[in-house]
C-alpha cells in the first residue's frame, strides 16, 4: 500500500472530489500560485485552472461569505483558511450564515460547503497562532466537525465532508501535515460520525482526536509496559458523536481518560464526559479523567509551551489514576 | 455631492408598467402599515423592521430584475419578498410565525426566503449578506449563466468590513452583482452624518474601481432605470456596480423603537414625507393623463382586499407542528 503524508492524502482528496464533481472548488489565500501555504494544494491550479482554484485577498470573512453565498446557489465550495486561528474573522459567516441557513429557511437552501485548514498548536508560535476550535465549532448546530488524526483518516473524511450537503468545518493539525501513513490506491470514504478505535484494550479507555491520537497511542504503549491494557479511541468526528463505540467501550473498561489540545472548560472533553456519565453511569469504576492544553493562552517560551500541551506523561498519570494503579 | 438620476420623460405605451409600479407600492405600503397594527396587536412577535418610506427602492430595482435573478436583502425586507411575487399571504404568515409562512414559520420577519424566485432571504446581521449576494453571483459566472445577484442593503452596513472586503474581490473578479445600498439616512438612531466619515456613499466604489450611481430613492422609475443599466453591465460585461438610492424611513427602525425622538426631529420627518414614493408618482402619471382617480381607487381596494386576505390567512393558518423543532437542523 503506497505511504503518503497527510498533506498529499489531503491533496490527493481534494484532487479526486475535483474530477468527480465539476461544482468542487477550492478557495482560500495562497490556495493557487503559491500551492497552499502547507503545500495541501499543490497542483491544483495546474490541473484545474484559475477558474476553480481561486486565490483571494486576505479577507477571511469576504471569501468565507462568498463561498456560503455560492453554495446557496449550487457550488460546493471547499474553503481554506490559513489557519483556523484566521478564521476567526469569519465566524460570523460560519456560524450566523452557513450552520443556520437550511433551518431559517424552513428547509430551502443547504449549505454544502467545507471550511478547512490546520488548526492547534505549532511550535513556539505564541498565543494568537496556536488554538484548538473544534469546541466553538462543535457548539454549534447545523455545523459538522471532523478533525483527523492520520493521512488515511484525512482523505476519507475529507471526500465525504465534500460530498455532504451541510456545512463541515475541517480542522486539520498544522503538525500533522508530514505524518506519514499507509493510503490505499482504490478510493474509498470514511463515513462523518463515525469514531476508530485506534487500539483495543481492555482496562482504560483513552479518548482523543486529531493531533493528541498519537499522544494517547504513546502513553497506551508505555501503559502496557507497566500492565494496563487502554483502548485508544480517536473520535474522528467530534460532531456528530459517536457515543455509541464511546459507551461500548467504557463498558468494557469502565475506566475513561478523555484527552484533548484545546481548552478545558467547556472543551469537547466537557460533553464526552456528560455523555459517558448519562450513558454508563453504572459502568464507571473510576471518575472520568481529562486531559487538555493547559487553560491559558499559549505562551511563546519553548519550556511554557511545552508544558501547556497535553503530554503522554499527562495521561498515563491520568489512566492509573482511573484505573487506581498510582 | 453627486447628484441623483431622475427620469424625465414618461412614455405612454409603459401606462401598464407603470401602474405595476405604482400597485406594488401600495401594497408594501398597505401591508407593512397592517404588520404595524398587527404587531401592536401582538400577532407578530420579535423585531419587526418596516418599510414605510423606501418602498420605491425594492420596486424600482426589482422591477429591473430577470425572474431567474439572485435577490439578497437584509431584515428590513418584506417589500423585497413582496415586490418579487412572493404572495401577501405567505409574507403574513411568516411574520406571524405560522407553518404556511415562506420560511414555514422558522425564519420570521427578518428571514424571509423563497428559493423559488431567487429570493435569497432576509439576514440579520448587518453587512452579512453582502459577501453572500457577491457568492451568488460567483456561482452564476462560475456556471456560465447570465443570471445575476442583486443585494440590498442600508447605509450602515456601507460601514462595515464585509462591505468593503465584498467590493473589492466583487471587483477584482469582475462579479455580475449590483449592491444597492438603500441610504434612509439613519442606522438606527445614528446619522449617517455622525458615523461616517465620507458619506455619499455611492463614492466608495472608487476606492474599488466600481462602477457607481446616485440615484433618487424616493423616484421608482429613477430607481427601474439605474438599476437597468447596472443589471445590463452585470449580465453583458460581467461587473458590478454599487447604487446609492437616497431614500426615507418614516417609521422607527423596528417596531420597538420611536419614530422620532433623540435622533431626529417630528419636523424633518414632516418635511420628507413630501417627497413621498406613492404620491410622487401617482401624482406625474395624474399630471400626464396616464391615470385616473377611479383606477388609483380600484387599484386601492383590490390592495385593501390582498392584505386583509393575507392576515385572515395567517391568521387561521396553523403553527408548525412541534416535530418540527428538530427538522431542518441537518440535511438528509
Amino acid at each position: 500500500m503506497p505511504v503518503l503524508t497527510y498533506r498529499d492524502a489531503l491533496n490527493q482528496a481534494l484532487r479526486e472530489e475535483m474530477q468527480r464533481d465539476p461544482n468542487v472548488f477550492l478557495m482560500g489565500e495562497e490556495v493557487g500560485v503559491y500551492q497552499g501555504a502547507y503545500k495541501v494544494s499543490r497542483g491544483l491550479l495546474q490541473e484545474f485552472g484559475e477558474h476553480r482554484v481561486v486565490d483571494t485577498p486576505i479577507a477571511e470573512l469576504g471569501f468565507a461569505g462568498i463561498g456560503v453565498g455560492a453554495a446557496m446557489a449550487g457550488l460546493r465550495p471547499v474553503i481554506e483558511f490559513m489557519t483556523w486561528n484566521f478564521a476567526l474573522l469569519a465566524i460570523d459567516e460560519v456560524v450566523n450564515s452557513a450552520a443556520k441557513m437550511l433551518y431559517m429557511s424552513g428547509g430551502q437552501i443547504p449549505i454544502p460547503i467545507v471550511f478547512r485548514g490546520p488548526g492547534g498548536a505549532a511550535l513556539q508560535l505564541a498565543a494568537q497562532h496556536s488554538q484548538a476550535f473544534e469546541a466553538w465549532y462543535a457548539h454549534v448546530p447545523g455545523l459538522k466537525v471532523v478533525a483527523p488524526s492520520t493521512p488515511y483518516d484525512a482523505k476519507g473524511l475529507l471526500k465525504s465532508a465534500i460530498r455532504d450537503d451541510n456545512p463541515v468545518v475541517f480542522l486539520e493539525g498544522e503538525m500533522l501535515y508530514n505524518v506519514r501513513g499507509e493510503v490505499p490506491e482504490e478510493e474509498y470514504l470514511i463515513p462523518l460520525g463515525v469514531a476508530d478505535i485506534k487500539r483495543p484494550g481492555d482496562d482504560v479507555t483513552v479518548i482523543c482526536h486529531s493531533k493528541t491520537v498519537a499522544v494517547a497511542l504513546k502513553a497506551a504503549e508505555e501503559l502496557a509496559g507497566e500492565g494496563i491494557s487502554a483502548e485508544v479511541i480517536d473520535l474522528r468526528t467530534i460532531r456528530p458523536l459517536d457515543t455509541d463505540t464511546i459507551l461500548k467501550s467504557v463498558m468494557k473498561t469502565n475506566r475513561c481518560v478523555i484527552v484533548e489540545e484545546g481548552w478545558p472548560f467547556c472543551g469537547v472533553g466537557a460533553q464526552v464526559a456528560y455523555e459517558i456519565q448519562r450513558g454508563a453511569f453504572d459502568y464507571l469504576d473510576a471518575p472520568i479523567e481529562r486531559v487538555t492544553g493547559a487553560d491559558v493562552p499559549m505562551p511563546y517560551n519553548k519550556h511554557l509551551e511545552r508544558a501547556a500541551k497535553p503530554a503522554v506523561s499527562q495521561v498515563i498519570e491520568a489512566a492509573k489514576r482511573a484505573a487506581y494503579a498510582d | 455631492m453627486a447628484q441623483p438620476a431622475t427620469v424625465t420623460e414618461l412614455n405612454p405605451e409603459q401606462r401598464p408598467f407603470y401602474h405595476e409600479l405604482l400597485r406594488q407600492m401600495l401594497l408594501i405600503r398597505v401591508f407593512e402599515e397592517r404588520a404595524g397594527e398587527a404587531y401592536a396587536q401582538g400577532k407578530i412577535g420579535g423585531f419587526c423592521h418596516l418599510y414605510i418610506g423606501q418602498e420605491a427602492v425594492a420596486v424600482g430595482a426589482i422591477a429591473a430584475l430577470r425572474p431567474d435573478d439572485y435577490i439578497f436583502a437584509s431584515y428590513r425586507e418584506h417589500a423585497h419578498a413582496l415586490a418579487r411575487g412572493t404572495s401577501a399571504r405567505a409574507v403574513m404568515a411568516e411574520l406571524f410565525g405560522k407553518v404556511t409562512g415562506c420560511s414555514r414559520g422558522k425564519g420570521g420577519s427578518m428571514h424571509l426566503f423563497d428559493v423559488e424566485r431567487g429570493f435569497m432571504g432576509g439576514h440579520a446581521i448587518v453587512g452579512s449578506h453582502i459577501p453572500l449576494a457577491a457568492g451568488a453571483a460567483f456561482a452564476c459566472k462560475y456556471l456560465g449563466t447570465d443570471r445575476i445577484s442583486v443585494c440590498f442593503f442600508g447605509e450602515a452596513a456601507a460601514n462595515i468590513g464585509a462591505f468593503h472586503e465584498t467590493l473589492n474581490m466583487a471587483a477584482l473578479w469582475k462579479l455580475p452583482a449590483v449592491f444597492i445600498c438603500e441610504n434612509n439616512r439613519y442606522g438606527m438612531g445614528t446619522a449617517l452624518e455622525r458615523a461616517a466619515a465620507v458619506y455619499d456613499i455611492a463614492q466608495r466604489a472608487c476606492a474599488y474601481d466600481m462602477a457607481s450611481e446616485v440615484v433618487d430613492g424616493m423616484d421608482v422609475l429613477a430607481v427601474y432605470e439605474a438599476t437597468r443599466r447596472a443589471a445590463q453591465r452585470a449580465r453583458e460585461e460581467s461587473r458590478p456596480t454599487l447604487i446609492e438610492a437616497r431614500t426615507y424611513r418614516y417609521m422607527g427602525h423596528s417596531m420597538a423603537d420611536p419614530i422620532h425622538g433623540h435622533y431626529r426631529t417630528k419636523e424633518e420627518l414632516e418635511e420628507q414625507k413630501k417627497r413621498d414614493p406613492i404620491q410622487g408618482l401617482k401624482r406625474r402619471l395624474v399630471e400626464e393623463g396616464l391615470l385616473d382617480d377611479e383606477e388609483y381607487a380600484e387599484m386601492e381596494r383590490r390592495v385593501n382586499q390582498e392584505v386583509e386576505d393575507a392576515l385572515r390567512f395567517a391568521d387561521e393558518s396553523p403553527d408548525p407542528d412541534l416535530s418540527e423543532l428538530y427538522t431542518d437542523v441537518y440535511k438528509e
